[in-house]
């Protein structure tokens, strides 16, 4: 218990942080008023005090002149609250002696007015300087990190993290809401710039996955419920019937011969709805697992009762189980990593561009299908009215850089138009046209594939497509859609006759997404992404600890950039897998058991459950392990018995009365 | 009030989202009125009722709380719970003869930085039109108006103790 007991010896330290504060905050002034608070034996200012030689300071500080409350007043304590405890810890004195002042944040960059900011500083500084007398000596709390990981996704991105993390020999329980994984990538035919045909590449590490000792797979299955902290999170799953024996099938496909509807008759989610599949089905042939499943909405058996069920019968090894309900899977994970990717723009949002009006108007993912040679067409590009294109528009920016839809950009769809125009014309030799408004190609060769498609004759026209329509003017437009778009390059509005019409649809936050953030307590964008902790320096963790994200989950992305934030998502949950502990903010709350009254008005405010009653000693007691350190039950304690860590109610009293204190 | 009227604010934020709203404000350079006096705690539900109105005993013309949206809360419910000690306090100060503009309940979330600088400038803006609370300059004028009023009364106890004195004698 240092320094308890003895008079408070405060250090004040004013960051300029270059010119980021003191460009409009007097630090000096700041630092002269600090001197003069009671208690305060020294305040001075530095350039950067997170730097070595600004911590050196505080520590060589501490020894020298005894001090025994530290306050910093420089950025943010969700950046460098952290930094500063560490230099105090180095000094010898407790960590939780000190308090933290955001002056930059808070004031230096959101104030233009320099005697308004400096005033301000001086105000929280003073309040700080009041609070961190009250500071007491606290330890932080030390918790057995689970050595396993959950992944939500089972897209690229989850099928990397689960990868690398089974492979370190941590145990990894991947969880796929579809009944295979693979997510988009599965879909695509070649991959931009370099063509790499999208299966060969995927369908490799599909297996791996279905074969990796460290990898429980649980495709067609949700999560359900979260609860637990870093460390030691308890996950419900959800595991929905698929009708088949996961364990028992093979994947002969034997059951979808036998259906009673010997022609695929339902539209095929997988094909982008341009192909049929039967109730009884498997997504894909490389699908993993290579299992069927039962579509209760489409099947006779569960529509009427009165099929005969030839799939069951045809089954020798009796996979197909129509009782089959609903499992709740619970495991303990020591880390979480979301990866539940993206929802491509529905085009009908954007009538001027006919899709779903007109038949050959294509979403850039129905192409994919299209140009796939185990697409619904076997790769042979037909429009739906069944004729070979010889013109074809390619529509940029469908639900992206639109004010009316979406603000962001997709980042990835230039580099796919250019791909797709590419594999159309390598596939029909037809006339492809590109209405662009800027060609976004940054990256690795992306550039140079761009120069490439240029030299092939991809006819690029600048300007944003104004519409399709099928009103035509001239006799060579007869019976084509005609895009109308101001060509801004040579200033002429033109209307180009084409055969079918792709719209190169951006990304938008998967559907669900809303539900996913919710249970694992991470914020999200005005857009919907997921947030990541710092834009720069933590990209892939997230302000809930343990929780990371990977891929488009957190933004649009390409494939590389998906892959590569997988890896560092899997490193961070190894990282935290193998240090083997995890230590807790010690905010959390405990009752003074001389003045509880045993009331019970606390218990049930406690969302963790953390407030039992002791019916022997007629009080409540606080299981510091379950509390998680919100402090509501200590607003709500009536004789002031509870005190919240950190958060003691004379701390923030005191901050009150100094803030106001000059009024 | 010849110069002038800055309101002072004290602003309670919760650290998951309007705590982190300010500070992407900060780090979006968004400019806003200086009068806010920020203190963080954990979750909206830590705030005390007792803190506001010790805010508004201290002198604060107003008070903004800031939580997690409903359903976002980082611990789960906080934020519900904030929400109904306000709609009560709102009541209380109400009846204590403090306008009950002068208690603003915010939900801002950690990406809402541009929501943070509105609610704010709106909130400097509407405390501007109002003359200062002032509460502590209000008490010392009630302490006199109560010092005066028990002279009186000590003054007509004595007479009548007096009178009762000298009927008797």
């Amino acid at each position: 218990m240092e320094n308890n007991g003895k008079q408070p010896r405060i250090g004040v330290y004013i960051c300029h942080c270059g010119f980021n504060i003191a460009g409009t905050i007097d630090v000096n002034a700041v630092c002269e008023y600090a001197k003069t608070l009671p208690h305060v034996a020294l305040a001075r200012t530095y350039k950067y005090m997170c730097s070595d030689p600004g911590q050196e300071m505080i520590i060589a500080d501490i020894a020298e002149h005894h001090l025994n409350r530290i306050v910093v007043a420089a950025c943010s304590p969700n950046l460098h609250e952290a930094t500063f405890r560490g230099a105090l810890q180095r000094a010898g004195l407790n960590p939780y002696f000190f308090q933290m002042v955001n002056i930059r944040e808070h004031a230096s960059w959101v104030h233009d007015d320099r005697a308004a900011a400096t005033a301000k500083a001086k105000d929280q500084v003073r309040a700080a300087v009041a609070r961190v007398q009250f500071h007491k000596p606290l330890e932080r709390k030390r918790f057995n990190v689970e050595q396993s990981v959950l992944v939500v996704g089972g897209g690229i991105a989850g099928i990397t993290a689960a990868l690398e993390i089974a492979n370190s020999g941590k145990h990894v329980y991947l969880v796929e809401r579809e009944p295979s994984i693979g997510g988009h990538m599965a879909k695509y035919d070649k991959t931009f710039p370099t063509l790499d045909c999208a299966a060969c590449i995927l369908t490799p590490k599909m297996s791996e996955v279905r074969e990796h000792p460290n990898i429980t797979l649980w495709t067609y299955s949700e999560v359900q419920e979260v609860s637990g902290h870093v460390g030691k999170f308890h996950v419900k799953v959800r595991r929905k019937p698929r009708f088949i024996d996961e364990d028992l099938c093979v994947g002969c496909m034997e059951c979808v011969s036998a259906c009673v509807y010997k022609e695929p008759k339902f539209e095929d989610e997988f094909n982008e709805g341009l192909g049929k599949r039967k109730p009884i089905f498997m997504p894909f042939p490389q699908a993993v697992p290579p299992v069927v499943t039962i579509d209760p909405e489409t099947c006779l058996k569960f529509k009427t009762g009165k099929c005969k069920s030839p799939c069951a019968t045809v089954c020798d090894r009796k996979a197909v189980n129509f009782d089959q309900t609903e499992r709740i899977e619970e495991i303990e994970v020591g880390a979480v990593i979301i990866a539940t990717g993206f929802k491509a723009f529905d085009a009908t949002r954007l009538p001027l561009y006919g899709y779903g009006i007109y038949s050959n108007v294509y979403t850039s993912l129905e192409v994919e299908r299209l140009v796939n040679s185990s697409g619904p067409t076997a790769g042979d590009i037909v429009c739906r009215d069944g004729r070979k294109p010889k013109a074809i528009g390619i529509i940029h920016c469908v639900g992206s850089r639109d004010k009316k839809t979406n603000r962001w950009c997709s980042r990835v769809c230039c580099m796919y138009s250019l791909k797709l125009a590419h594999l159309l014309r390598e596939h029909t030799g037809a006339d492809v046209y590109q209405f662009y408004i800027d060609m976004r190609c940054p990256g690795k060769g992306y550039d140079e594939f761009y120069e490439r498609l240029l030299d092939e004759g991809i006819q690029m026209i600048r300007g944003r497509a104004a519409e399709v329509t099928d009103w035509t003017m001239t006799p060579e437009e007869e019976g084509k859609l005609v895009i109308r778009v101001e060509d801004t390059l040579s200033a002429y509005v033109r209307r180009v006759p084409v055969d079918m019409v792709v719209l190169s649809v951006g990304m938008e936050p998967a559907e669900g997404a809303d539900e996913v953030r919710r249970m694992f307590n991470i914020s999200c964008s005005k857009e919907g992404f997921f947030l990541e902790k710092h834009p720069k320096l933590a990209p892939v963790e997230t302000a809930t600890a343990g929780v990371f994200i990977a891929g488009c989950c957190q933004g649009p992305k390409d494939i590389p950039d998906t892959v590569a934030q997988a890896g560092a998502a899997a490193a961070h949950a190894v990282a935290l897998l193998d240090k083997g502990y995890v230590e807790i903010e010690p905010n959390t709350a405990y009752i003074n058991p001389d003045h509880c009254s045993g009331c019970k008005s606390c218990i049930p405010l406690c969302p963790y459950h953390a407030i039992v009653f002791d019916d022997g000693l007629k009080k409540a007691r606080i299981d510091e392990a379950l509390c998680l350190g919100c402090g509501t039950c200590v607003a709500s304690c009536p004789s002031g018995s509870i005190i919240q860590n950190l958060f003691e109610d004379e701390q923030i009293f005191s901050e009150i009365d100094e803030v106001l204190s000059n009024v | 009030m010849s110069e002038r009227f800055d309101p002072k604010i004290v602003a309670f934020f919760c650290n998951w989202c309007t705590y982190a709203a300010a500070d992407l404000a900060g780090v979006a350079r968004m400019k806003y009125a200086p009068n806010l006096r920020t203190i963080r705690v954990m979750c909206s539900g830590r705030i005390d009722p007792q803190f506001v109105l010790e805010a508004f005993a201290r002198g604060a013309d107003g008070v903004l709380i800031g939580g997690c949206h409903p359903g976002d809360c980082h611990y789960i419910s906080g934020n519900y719970k904030c929400l109904r000690r306000f709609k009560l306090l709102k009541r209380l100060v109400q009846d204590m003869g403090i306008e009950p503009e002068r208690l603003r309940l915010e939900w801002i979330s950690a990406s809402e930085g541009d929501k943070l600088r509105q609610v704010v400038n709106e909130f400097v803006a509407t405390l501007a039109t109002m003359p200062p609370l002032n509460l502590p300059k209000r008490f010392v004028e009630w302490d006199k108006e109560v010092a005066i009023l028990r002279e009186q009364v000590d003054a007509a106890h004595a007479q009548e103790e007096q009178q009762e004195v000298s009927t008797h004698a």
